[in-house]
């Protein structure tokens, strides 16, 4: 167990890392803002669909280089908005893959073979283009030498199928509902990619809603999807991936449109990382800036569903 | 006047779609409504799979992503990307699938990357594939939703995120692709059968033989979509 400020300074400057969720689900906001915080710069992101965990470091310029499936908030936005000015401002580096390709390279990272075969991309420009050249690539241990390879089956003549290279970052972080000390993991609902992130990340570290006993989770070892030994680090933070949801714990928090909205605009961004960044010093601080226990108690999940079932949101059109 | 929105024609479109008992493999917006509507009414039975790990959905609520939990409450599984990508998609278990984009070319080939045609340098960035590439590779079948305006519908299309039938002919069949390989008829089998069993001359979207009885394989939905929701569902 440590700090959660502890454990966002062990990510140096040019790291390589991933984060768990999934657009609007489980991110571990907290970590971020304190990466955003300590102003680190560099780094190279691996994921499938993250949402604002992604947008808020590319827009405090904290990115070099991602690789991506999809970018986008989808409780707030159909584009992650900072992304979409960085690429068009040519300031960021990536590489498209799609969500099927990005799972399989954390998986085959996770298993500890080169590259994963799969019968997706073909057909298409996610295949027949890149985003990084070839000597961006030959220039960046942290970037594959090369996107990905078509090759014919060696039983069967016919069968293309497309290798994906195998993704090893220096971190995972990841925030999950409950977790013990010694790094037992329990994850509750849809887990996303989180387990294959974790298990190809030289170190892991997890932010969880609750710290329980370790018997607790050992009682039904099923529902671990980590061991302990795959986790470096536990930190204890409630409401850490606010305003994302928990399932069982907390909705997301539709007032949180303010980001998208200030998002648009450079100086209503940096309006937005004084208020709810850089002017707090810590999570606490910024729960409190948020709305503090008031507000927090009404994202509450109801029992029954996981979620608020009177959770009032935009409307579909 | 009509008492009901384009957006609610959409989605009732998008629900007749849906054939009781198949799986359905639906996207964040009008796919999910449309699917929801669908397991409501004519097809009880619908197997609603979310990329982000669910399968078979009883949606009480509309999700606002694939993550989302309101996908979880009466749900027969909980899993991951991986699960659900490798073992109901790519195995050939998803009968029907959902996409958009902000541009669809006259083989239901869709751009939801980039505009420009440098797409190193675009002029518009959208979120990118997401699943939707996987989707367009290996459902049995694809159902297109897309606002019907003319700069959607180009002859090029600047970015071919999610593949359809490529340039025409028997070019996806040659691209590697195994599903779909043979235009505007049932599909043979999935993954059982390997490509090289499917042989047949695929035609273009306008003249795509819809006739009674056949599966569609690539449907286009008339509507609506607003605002900044042009670069389509998350898929």
């Amino acid at each position: 167990m440590i700090e959660l400020t502890e454990a966002a300074a062990l990510v140096p400057d040019g790291a390589t890392v991933s984060f768990g969720g999934f657009t609007t689900q489980r991110h571990p906001m907290a970590f971020i803002y304190e990466l955003v915080r300590l102003r680190r710069r560099d780094l190279y992101l691996y994921g499938h669909s993250p949402g604002g965990d992604w947008d808020i470091l590319i827009g405090a310029g904290c990115v070099k280089r991602v690789e991506l499936a999809y970018e986008a908030d989808e409780a707030f936005s159909t584009v992650g908005t900072r992304w979409r000015l960085a690429v068009q401002r040519g300031e960021i580096e990536w590489e498209d893959y799609s969500n099927f390709a990005m799972v399989s390279r954390f998986a085959a990272g996770a298993m500890g073979i080169p590259f994963m075969p799969i019968r997706s991309m073909l057909g298409s420009d996610v295949l027949a283009r890149q985003a990084l050249s070839d000597e961006q690539r030959a220039a960046d241990p942290r970037t594959c030498p090369r996107k990905l390879h078509v090759m014919e089956s060696p039983f069967a003549p016919d069968d293309r199928v497309v290798l994906v290279p195998a993704i090893h970052t220096d971190f995972a972080v990841l925030h999950v509902q409950k977790a013990t000390v010694d790094g037992t993991v329990r994850i509750e609902g849809q887990t996303f990619a989180d387990v294959q992130q974790a298990l190809c990340a030289d170190t892991v570290v997890v932010t969880a809603e609750e710290i329980v006993a370790e018997e607790v989770l050992r009682r039904e070892p099923e529902r671990n999807p980590l061991p302990y030994f795959a986790v470096k680090h536990v930190c204890h933070v409630p409401f850490g991936a606010h305003p994302y949801a928990v399932f069982n714990y907390y909705d997301y928090d539709p007032r949180q449109q303010v980001y998208h909205d200030s998002a648009r605009d450079d100086a209503t961004f940096q309006w937005y990382l004084e208020k709810f960044v850089y002017g707090v010093r810590n999570h606490a601080e910024y729960l409190e800036a948020v709305g503090g226990p008031a507000r927090l108690d009404s994202l509450r999940a109801d029992p029954a569903y996981g979620y608020r079932p009177d959770l009032k949101r935009r409307r579909l059109d | 006047m009509a008492d009901y929105t384009l957006t609610e024609l959409m989605a009732v479109t998008a629900a007749r779609e849906i054939r009781d008992g198949e799986v359905v493999f639906a996207g964040t917006g009008l796919p999910m409504l449309g699917a929801m509507l669908a397991q409501r009414t004519h097809a009880p039975r619908c197997c609603i799979v979310f990329e982000a790990g669910t399968a078979a959905s009883q949606l009480a609520h509309l999700p606002m992503s694939v993550g989302d939990a309101r996908a979880m409450p009466g749900a027969a599984m909980a899993a991951g990307l991986m699960e659900v990508f490798t073992y109901v998609l790519q195995a050939g278990r998803v009968d029907v699938g959902f996409l958009s984009g902000a541009q669809i070319d006259r083989f239901g080939n869709i751009n939801s990357t980039s505009i420009g045609l440098d797409p190193v340098h675009p002029q518009v960035r959208f979120s990118g594939s997401g699943g939707a590439c996987d989707i367009a590779c290996l459902a049995k079948r694809t159902v297109l939703i897309a606002l019907h305006e003319k700069r959607r519908f180009p002859e090029k299309i600047d970015y071919i995120t999610s593949p359809g039938w490529v340039e025409g002919g028997d070019s996806r069949q040659k691209s590697g692709l195994i599903r779909r390989a043979k235009h505007g008829s049932d599909d043979p089998g999935g993954a059982a059968l390997p490509a090289r069993h499917q042989r047949d001359v695929p035609g273009q979207l306008p003249s795509g033989p819809h006739r009674p009885g056949r599966r569609r394989r690539h449907r286009i939905c008339p509507g609506h979509r607003g605002g900044d929701r042009d670069a389509g569902s998350h898929a």
